[in-house]
């Protein structure tokens, strides 16, 4: 029976179910329970959060992740996945880990550099993160350098993704590594970046931890980041 | 299918024309070298007058308009052009916007891609480079290049792209040999020339046994033919009528296709151009139809344009499209299914110059939705080299071109979804389509991109990458004719080689 819900569970999450009212890519799923009903039905019948987490909606991404790299599935696949894990770990906040949020695999803070109003990669980053399990603070676009750091700082984030689009912006990322420095924070707090016109050499340029060339890459270097000694 | 055809000319410019070439047709009218259809016209109604052209008879005819417009009014508008598996079969209306894409031209030469690696003297880096390596078409490559056909989704019908040139070919046998070829390596629609008139009956005979008889076989026809029985300008051939004459009677579906060459055989105007290449077309169907009412025809136009340093053909200009997408304009308004061209490539090798003439074609000539567009794959250098790897390219872009015919997604249905699937994107925390994309992404609703894109930042990539799925899909198993089909053909058509047998002897 547990085996059945969280395989169930894995189904809904290639399907991009978050719930009940979500379509999937075959036709036959309307008024099936999604992701969201599936995890609520497994709490209730008593099958540990580390079981539907791993079994199921972590199961789910993996299988989403091969799909992806092996050309079946696209950033829409993905994309829906993501919310529909994101949907199943709403469900499981209150369970996990006793009182308040739990940080999942890790916690950190996103933001559009400032005078940078583009959001469509950093949004997609942020649903890909959270359906990988972490924890995002989303401040949205064309956020000073101060306030990143701020919020880093009141969130108790390990990990801070900086996005941009234009050549004019991105040097707004380094502003913040700088902030981060100035507070004696940069030694606590690991920086990735990314957005069309950044590269690996301008992260080392200005002093970042990492790059990530697309989405999936930025959750691949956030959990290399966080396996390698980030909070 | 078109969604809306595009009408270059007014319906004042189509009759204009139609008058034109009628009066063309009139006077001067035709210079004739084929007795029977001298007879058959002149029984019609045409003033017909003896002359010598050289060593040859030949006959003036002028042809008044009311036997032209007697003639198309048996013309039957819709046509099907069958095939080995009925999934394939073709059906041509020429009152519908369906556009179907073929091959074409017997090539002299067939293009081998062979990748090879070399170091740069400058830097040291090892890199791929696409060689390409020209050979003389034979029976093995005309198998591959309608093996490959098959394999095309794009592809709709197969028109042999490869002048068979092997030492055991000759006039004698190379019409049943090219047929053989291609009927055993495609389930698509196979259409196609005769070269020597005496082989027709055999190239039929062969066809019959695929489907099951001659009833059969006009039901199903599973090949279909070409004459060009025009030399431009405004002249019939001999023989080739004779051919035309025969096949109208065998109740089998044939293209009357000419091909004048604007500037020299042809006006180089758009006006001149379309009114002769139409009363060429009109004459070949008027003929067609006097041999046998109501018998299978299509108006097969293929004007191009000359180059004006060596009076060569061009296909991806302006002006080939001009006259291209009047054509179809006037076919349609013969209602007559038309036969079309889009996608040579005036370049000798894959490339850029390729694309770019091809896909020129590609985008504009649909546009007038002419029932068969032939000619578009793989051909380069005009019409002298195929090149498989361009054939796996165009079909790409051939791709492209449908889609951008699709019908448009704009429909009164369609609101109440648009309006809610915003709202819910708006309430959502960020406000992204993705969800909605996906379910597009999952029914064909979006074009794929360009597949063969290479991760070089130095080099195109694009024919290496074209050439390694190429060879993919020559892998594939080939869908040959039934054992017991090919062993009573090649018990009942002489001259066919043993090597084409796919069961051995």
């Amino acid at each position: 029976m547990k085996e059945e819900l969280t395989d169930k569970i894995v189904e809904n999450v290639l399907q991009g179910r978050r719930n009940q009212e979500d379509e999937g890519i075959e036709e036959d799923y309307a008024g099936e329970p999604g992701v969201a009903e599936l995890v609520q039905q497994a709490l209730d019948e008593g099958v540990e959060t580390n079981t539907i987490l791993l079994d199921g909606l972590s199961k789910g991404m993996e299988l989403v992740g091969q799909k992806y790299e092996s050309g079946e599935y696209f950033i829409p696949d993905m994309l829906t996945a993501a919310e529909a894990v994101e949907a199943g770990m709403k469900v499981m906040e209150p369970y996990l880990g006793g009182e308040g949020e739990s940080d999942g695999k890790g916690k950190i803070v996103m933001a559009t550099v400032e005078k940078d109003l583009h959001d469509i990669g950093k949004n997609l980053v942020c649903i890909m993160l959270k359906g990988a399990g972490f924890n995002v603070v989303d401040l949205g676009i064309d956020v000073p350098a101060a306030r990143i750091v701020e919020a880093v700082e009141e969130e108790g984030a390990g990990l801070v993704g900086l996005s941009a689009l234009l050549n004019t912006t991105m040097t707004n990322m380094e502003d913040v590594v700088k902030e981060l420095e100035q507070k004696g924070m940069r030694d606590k707090v690991k920086v990735i970046i990314g957005g069309a016109p950044t590269s690996e050499d301008f992260a080392q340029e200005i002093g970042a931890d990492a790059y990530g060339k697309d989405a999936f890459a930025a959750i691949k270097v956030a959990e290399q980041l966080l396996q390698a000694g980030g909070k | 299918m078109v969604d809306k055809p595009y009408n270059r000319l007014s319906r004042e410019q189509i009759e204009l024309i139609d008058r034109t070439s009628l009066e063309i047709l009139e006077d001067p009218g035709i210079l004739c070298f084929h007795e029977e259809s001298v007879s058959l016209l002149e029984k019609a109604g045409a003033r017909v007058k003896p002359t010598r052209e050289g060593e040859h008879q030949a006959w003036w005819v002028s042809i008044p308009s009311k036997v032209v417009k007697e003639a198309l009014a048996t013309v039957p508008s819709k046509i099907t052009l069958g095939a080995r598996n009925p999934e394939n079969k073709v059906i041509l209306d020429a009152e519908g916007t369906r556009i179907h894409f073929g091959s074409g031209s017997e090539t002299n030469y067939w293009l081998e891609v062979e990748p090879e690696t070399f170091t740069s003297k400058k830097d040291g880096h090892e890199r791929e480079f696409p060689l390409i390596r020209r050979k003389r078409g034979n029976l093995d490559y005309l198998c591959r290049s309608a093996h490959l056909s098959e394999q095309l989704e794009n592809l709709d019908f197969f028109i042999r792209n490869v002048n068979v040139q092997d030492e055991d070919i000759s006039t004698d046998n190379k019409d049943v040999n090219v047929f053989f070829a291609s009927l055993n390596n495609i389930t698509k629609p196979v259409i196609g020339g005769i070269a020597d008139f005496n082989q027709l009956e055999q190239v039929v005979k062969m066809a019959e046994i695929i489907v099951g008889g001659r009833e059969e076989l006009i039901k199903n026809p599973v090949v279909s033919f070409i004459t060009s029985v025009i030399k431009s300008p405004l002249q019939v051939v001999g023989e080739t009528a004779e051919k035309l004459v025969s096949i109208a009677r065998m109740n089998l579906p044939v293209v009357i296709s000419t091909s004048p060459q604007g500037g020299s055989t042809a006006p180089i105007d758009e006006m001149g151009m379309v009114a002769q290449v139409n009363a060429e077309a009109l004459t070949g169907i008027v003929i067609n139809q006097l041999a046998n009412p109501g018998a299978p025809v299509i108006y097969g136009a293929v004007p191009v344009r000359a180059r004006m340093d060596d009076l060569h053909d061009m296909y991806g200009v302006p002006e080939f499209c001009h006259y291209t997408m009047a054509c179809a304009q006037m076919a349609r308004y013969y209602k007559v299914p038309c036969y079309s061209t889009a996608g040579v490539g005036d370049a000798r090798v894959p490339g850029m110059q390729s694309a770019v003439e091809k896909m020129y074609t590609y985008t504009a000539v649909p546009f007038a939705a002419p029932d068969l567009i032939h000619y578009a794959f793989g051909l380069l250098e005009k019409t002298m080299t195929f090149s498989p790897d361009q054939a796996v390219l165009d079909n790409h872009m051939i791709g492209m071109s449908k889609f951008l015919q699709r019908e448009s997604g704009i429909k009164p249905e369609e609101k109440d979804r648009v309006v809610k699937m915003i709202g819910e994107v708006m309430d959502s925390p960020y406000r992204m389509y993705a969800r909605y994309a996906r379910k597009m992404l999952r029914k064909g609703g979006i074009f794929e991109g360009f597949p063969f894109e290479g991760d070089s930042d130095d080099q195109d990539q694009s024919l290496l990458m074209v050439n390694r799925h190429l060879k993919e899909l020559e892998e594939r198993e080939p869908q040959y004719l039934p054992e017991e089909i090919c062993k009573k053909i090649f018990e009942q058509a002489p001259g066919l080689v043993s090597r084409l047998n796919p069961y051995g002897k």
